[in-house]
């Protein structure tokens, strides 16, 4: 793990393409689930109204969040539960392990959330002996493994079935080259049950919090957050303030919009709306910043925010496909993550926004339209001017920016360029050449476009 | 505690841009379709299950034909009380509940457009009744059910719960390699009585 937090996203990359193979199961994995997205979609005629109308609600929520923060907050109370707040990720891991400590808990059961693996949840808690299990089927794998999730809705979809076999025969004794989905889930409906009966306290994530109302959402297919939350005498739910929505009945767009566009599901199996507490139980919400505030007060990238955590953007994105969720070194992989990550550490995640072609397509199945790969073109100018380009890249450049400048020197380049390439074409077909890695160099024309109008136009 | 709440705010109100006017989602709604045939065909699709039905008499033969109720069977229809223990909410410790084989409850409407059922806490007394069951079994009447989730939010309006679901299918993951395997830590199966 410490080797791949120095390496960056091509470095990564690379290490991951080495077995061509897995490279183009991951790729067809992805794509087939972008296709089932494709088929849901297409189904609604009003697909385009539902993205439009989700986008404007966002961006109403951006304008107004002290004021739907605050209402959710004064509503939420009401209702029993208690809020917290967290500026940063060491906060939130302390708010929560005090919560643990009041209640002598030292063993709790985790549903999926993205916050908690930004904020390094488990990991603070291990070290403060608190026991995490996560319920997710997916995020236990990935746990068993010691991994992190490479993706925000599929946290194992970098596993090959027969290597999960493996970490259940090992972990949870089940036979070995067991490699049956349906005996392995099976497996952990045992294993997991027993959790969910045991603990005292459950922490989910927050898909939706509602200001009317201050109810929150959470949707699983699992059912695994209810199962803890239900079963456990406290229930901890962890936010970024960007969850919020105005109104209860936005609830309706925002939910024919999240699965369709995460898995192609109409919807997920259960959508579970949180008000109160149970009879005697408590209820505690973390609200937490952890860098966006900061991210709100950019205009150019503040519309990531809108995000509603689906995956739409990485199933589609031909360099997440290819290079898989770890090569981002990042808890949000994929193109979302790139816009969001160099806000937290512009040196670290500096890579990211290089890591695109820029071919758009996630801005096309995003279902709130957060415009990515423009905020991926311009964070690329934010970090170069902040001098976070790489120096293979500024050299390169400084070369362009000379050469451009220069009509004598455009000329004589593009002179010599094309004359190399024709009659000592080695020069430039090697392993030095970074174009030359799995394309081939084009024709060298015979002349330049300058050269063909002198001659051909007087 | 509230210097982070009075920081975060006040960064949030420094930061946020210009007001932006909320749309109205008035215009959205369900089309034509036979809500009846069309959130038969989307639960099924998504593996659950759709029995027509005239009576709770009817239920109550069909339940020993599809489930295994020489195991325990709990439900919060009092219709149902003498072929089933019946549970309306009183308070018992939720993990008394871990060995119950089928839950029988019933839902406010179900939705057609994804074959989801509402379902909340007034009905199932016990928040955790439905997830933890071996099997579920919920039934609606067949005039209750609303083409997408536009009216369906429209239905529940401003009511009160302290906890409310929208239940589609039997509990899934297809976590491992993409196969679907139903059952993962919810009931297995799930089937909708659609009584009228």
């Amino acid at each position: 793990m410490n080797e791949s937090t120095v390496k960056d996203h091509a470095a990564l990359a690379d290490i991951f393409n080495k077995d061509e193979d897995r490279v183009n199961w991951h790729d067809e994995t992805l794509w087939w689930i972008r296709a089932k997205r494709d088929k849901a979609v297409h189904q609604l005629p009003e697909w385009e109204a539902l993205r439009e109308t989700a986008s404007q609600i966002k961006n109403n929520v951006l304008s107004n969040m002290s004021t739907y923060l605050q209402q959710f907050e004064a509503n939420a109370k009401a209702n029993g539960i208690t809020i917290h707040w967290a500026a940063d990720a060491k906060e939130h891991n302390e708010i929560v392990l005090s919560i643990l400590q009041k209640h002598n808990v030292t063993r709790m059961v985790k549903s999926k959330s993205m916050l908690t693996e930004e904020c390094h949840l488990n990991e603070y808690l291990g070290e403060n002996g608190v026991d995490v299990i996560d319920s997710d089927l997916g995020e236990r794998i990935v746990q068993l493994a010691h991994e992190p999730p490479s993706h925000i809705v599929l946290p194992c979809i970098h596993k090959k079935k027969e290597e999960i076999g493996e970490l259940f025969h090992q972990y949870l004794g089940t036979p070995a080259g067991n490699a049956d989905p349906q005996f392995l889930t099976e497996t952990a409906r045992h294993h997991l049950r027993e959790t969910f009966l045991t603990r005292k306290v459950a922490l989910t994530g927050v898909n939706f919090a509602i200001a009317e109302t201050g109810e929150f959402v959470v949707c699983t297919n699992e059912g695994n957050a209810d199962m803890g939350a239900h079963l456990a005498d406290v229930h901890i739910a962890c936010m970024g303030f960007e969850k919020i929505i105005p109104e209860r009945k936005h609830l309706s767009v925002f939910l024919r919009l999240l699965t369709r566009s995460a898995t192609g599901q109409p919807i997920t199996t259960y959508s579970s709306h949180f008000s109160k507490p149970r009879n005697g139980e408590e209820m505690h919400i973390v609200i937490v910043d952890n860098g966006r505030t900061v991210q709100l007060g950019r205009e150019e990238f503040r519309n990531s925010l809108k995000c509603i955590r689906c995956g739409a953007c990485m199933n589609t994105c031909p360099v997440y496909r290819r290079s898989g969720g770890h090569s981002y070194h990042n808890a949000i992989s994929g193109p979302i993550g790139a816009i969001l990550a160099p806000n937290l550490d512009m040196e670290k995640y500096a890579d990211l926004p290089f890591a695109s072609t820029l071919c758009g397509s996630c801005s096309n199945v995003c279902p709130v339209k957060i415009d990515i790969h423009d905020q991926l073109y311009k964070w690329r100018q934010v970090i170069v001017k902040n001098g976070y380009a790489t120096t293979a890249k500024k050299a390169g450049m400084q070369v362009m920016t000379l050469t451009l400048s220069s009509p004598t020197i455009y000329h004589v380049g593009g002179k010599a360029g094309r004359w190399v390439m024709k009659h000592v074409p080695f020069a430039v077909n090697n392993k030095l050449n970074p174009w030359y890695k799995q394309r081939d160099m084009p024709e060298p024309p015979n002349e330049s476009f300058g050269e063909w109008y002198k001659k051909n136009r007087k | 505690m509230n210097n982070s709440r009075d920081k975060i705010l006040a960064a949030i109100s420094q930061n946020q841009p210009v007001a932006m006017p909320l749309p109205d989602i008035g215009f959205l709604k369900g089309g034509d379709e036979n809500p009846e045939e069309k959130f038969t065909t989307v639960l099924t699709t998504i593996g659950g299950k759709v029995l027509k039905v005239k009576s709770f008499d009817e239920i109550k033969a069909l339940l020993p034909q599809h489930f295994n109720t020489a195991n325990r069977v709990v439900t919060t229809l009092t219709e149902l009380s003498d072929i089933a223990e019946l549970n309306t909410g009183q308070p018992i410790d939720p993990h008394t509940l871990e060995d119950i084989e089928l839950t029988v409850t019933s839902a406010h409407f179900a939705v057609a457009e994804n074959g989801a059922v509402w379902v909340t806490e007034d009905i199932i007394g016990q928040r955790v009744l439905p997830f933890i069951c071996q099997h579920l079994a919920v039934v609606v009447d067949a005039k209750n059910i609303v083409p997408t989730m536009h009216e369906a939010y429209q239905k529940i309006g401003n009511s009160v719960y302290g906890f409310g679901t929208f239940i589609a299918g039997p509990s899934k993951t297809a976590d491992i390699e993409q196969s679907l395997v139903l059952g993962a830590h919810g009931p297995r199966s799930m089937t909708v009585f659609l009584l009228g």
